[in-house]
């Protein structure tokens, strides 16, 4: 079964269009990022995943209307969305307590066992804490939750280079596997590439972009060209140019690897740079338009 | 003193009771649990009120000797002591319903201001579970706190008035028997009861406007009754909603006992008027449009946009 199925989704806010029909199908064990700039319907899309806003069409996570039954899903998907929503009245040990409490698959020894490894002290509250500890401890809180989906909203928002780094590490060691499926979006892609399995872009409410890592590398190559073979290696058809030192760097989007290495050396694109590609291709037709 | 009730309500075995309680009553009792948690003030403002009467007391108990031997007749005696366990219960009363109000206020505008509602709605509780929790904090939580400081407070007023007047030669047993601290409990027990019931649509209005309002809930639960009775007024010179709000806030005292003077002290359980209150059409009013408004604030926590 699917974790996430979305056919159709549409959502409205008055006349503007958040989602304008997504399909999206994320299979159980697979972690996806949903890429797309600001105000492209991401986190509308991550709201009807998870039971916070009604929608159109038909979607169904873990099986379920999320609309129907928000309370009873959160038993098996948990999100954190941005970092600072934890209540900041709230002392370190209430949150434990909390969440022991109202759920069913908490594990509080497992929790415990990873805030042993921070600097975070059980009667501080959230307010007192670090940006970086604040995410540490939900994080805490999430990881010793049996869930089967974990939305993350932009998670590492805010936080320096080294809480980053160790909250990918942290999710990926000790809490993925392949009964659990994982949904992230984020603007800082370039940490992501490599835990990914699958990658979707969402721009003005719709896909445009939705591919397994594995695909994703042999359809998007990059060639360095030298000048003198330019004009032979824009007759491929790159779907995008950019110069570095001199150098022009183009993107091909299906081009055969033979043909294209006879002109340089041929590398995988970075997510960023065939996002750019893509959007900003979209954005500059629609500016036009 | 200031031991949090929240602490020293569920202890370890009421929460390891609560552990193995099915799974609808868990997150109502751990909902509950938060509410004390983040509102504190709903138990430490009576208390403090309750030291500063206490204190009060105590500076003029020297002339409590003088009072009492205006006449002895045990139930005048009773009824001019009672006068003090009174105005105490009313001072506890009256800081309850200010940090009622204000916590109603808040209880659902502070977690979409801060953005906490995020991680609440991340949580398997339900809609109807969160505002429930909040409605039972304030119809059911804080008139039991309430009910308990002030009948400890009366208790210690009457430890207090017993260490003077027994000295001065009168009778332990006599004062005991005469003294009507655990009539005033009844009378107490019962007005919270009823006020917890006559207060619903207040608490559903602003548990409401809370749960609505972007900003300034305050001027949101205010302004719209102020200007209604004001446009009634200038319209039609005439002072119903005025009077119905008014009506609405002072505590429904007529309905929920009898023979209520202007200065009467309420120790006569004659004046208990339970089955007036329960056939009164007011109560019942109140109580169907005080559970509208709490299903339209669980309709709003559901369906406002969380960001």
């Amino acid at each position: 079964m699917a974790s996430i199925e979305a056919r159709g989704l549409r959502k409205l806010y008055g006349s503007t269009v958040a989602l304008a029909g997504v399909d999206l199908k994320v299979e159980e064990g697979r972690i996806l990022g949903l890429i797309g700039p600001n105000g492209a319907g991401k986190s509308t899309a991550l709201n009807a995943i998870l039971g916070l806003t009604p929608y159109e069409g038909e979607l169904r996570v873990l099986g379920k209307d999320p609309w129907a039954g928000r309370d009873k899903l959160m038993r098996d998907v948990c999100f954190i969305a941005d970092v600072a929503v934890l209540p900041r009245w709230m002392k370190v040990s209430q949150a434990l307590d909390y969440v022991a409490g109202v759920h069913p698959s908490f594990d509080r020894a497992r929790a415990e066992a990873f805030l042993a490894k921070t600097q975070i002290k059980r009667t501080s509250r959230v307010r007192e804490l670090s940006k970086g500890m604040v995410t540490q401890l939900h994080l805490a809180l999430v990881m010793a939750i049996d869930a089967r989906l974990l939305v993350l909203d932009e998670p590492t928002l805010g936080l320096d280079l080294i809480y980053r780094k160790q909250f990918y590490d942290t999710l990926l060691n000790d809490y993925f596997d392949h009964s659990r499926t994982i949904v992230v979006t984020t603007h800082q892609v370039e940490e992501i590439q490599d835990i990914l399995t699958d990658l979707a872009f969402i721009d003005r409410g719709q896909i445009v972009l939705d591919s397994s890592m594995e695909a994703f590398e042999t359809r998007f190559a990059e060639v360095m060209v030298k000048p003198e073979d330019l004009a032979a290696a824009r007759a491929l058809g790159p779907i995008h140019e950019r110069q570095v030192f001199g150098r022009s760097i183009l993107l091909f989007d299906g081009a055969e690897r033979a043909k294209l290495s006879a002109h340089g050396e041929v590398h995988t694109p970075s997510i960023a740079d065939v996002f750019v590609a893509i959007i900003g291709g979209r954005t500059v037709q629609g500016a036009a338009a | 003193m200031t031991t949090p009730l929240a602490d020293a309500l569920p202890g370890s075995a009421p929460a390891a009771r609560a552990q193995r309680a099915p799974a609808t009553v868990r997150p109502f009792y751990w909902s509950l649990r938060r509410e004390l948690w983040e509102n504190r003030s709903l138990y430490i403002a009576p208390l403090v009120v309750a030291g500063l009467v206490l204190f009060g007391f105590l500076m003029g108990a020297v002339r409590i000797p003088h009072h009492v031997k205006l006449d002895n007749t045990p139930s005048n005696q009773a009824a001019i002591t009672a006068i003090p366990y009174a105005v105490a219960a009313f001072f506890i009363l009256g800081v309850g319903a200010i940090v009622g109000a204000f916590y109603c206020l808040g209880a659902l505008h502070n977690e979409r201001r801060d953005r906490s509602i995020l991680f609440w709605k991340s949580m398997p509780v339900s809609d109807v579970t969160a505002v429930g929790s909040k409605a039972a904090t304030v119809h059911l939580v804080l008139p039991a706190i309430l009910f308990v400081v002030i009948f400890v407070t009366q208790l210690l007023m009457m430890a207090i008035d017993f260490a003077v007047l027994v000295p001065t030669g009168a009778h332990f047993a006599g004062l005991w028997a005469n003294w009507p601290i655990l009539r005033m409990a009844v009378v107490l027990a019962w007005a919270m009861v009823s006020m917890s019931i006559w207060y619903a649509p207040v608490t559903g209005w602003l548990l409401m406007v809370s749960a609505w309002s972007k900003r300034a809930p305050f001027l949101w639960a205010v302004l719209p009754p102020i200007g209604l009775s004001l446009v009634e007024f200038f319209s039609f010179g005439t002072g119903h909603v005025s009077h119905l709000i008014g009506r609405r806030l002072s505590g429904g005292f007529d309905t929920s006992f009898s023979n209520v003077g202007p200065h009467a002290v309420m120790v006569d359980l004659a004046q208990i008027d339970v089955a007036g209150f329960f056939s009164s059409f007011e109560v019942w009013g109140g109580l169907i449009v005080g559970l509208v408004l709490l299903a339209a604030t669980v309709w709003l926590r559901r369906t406002r946009d969380p960001s």
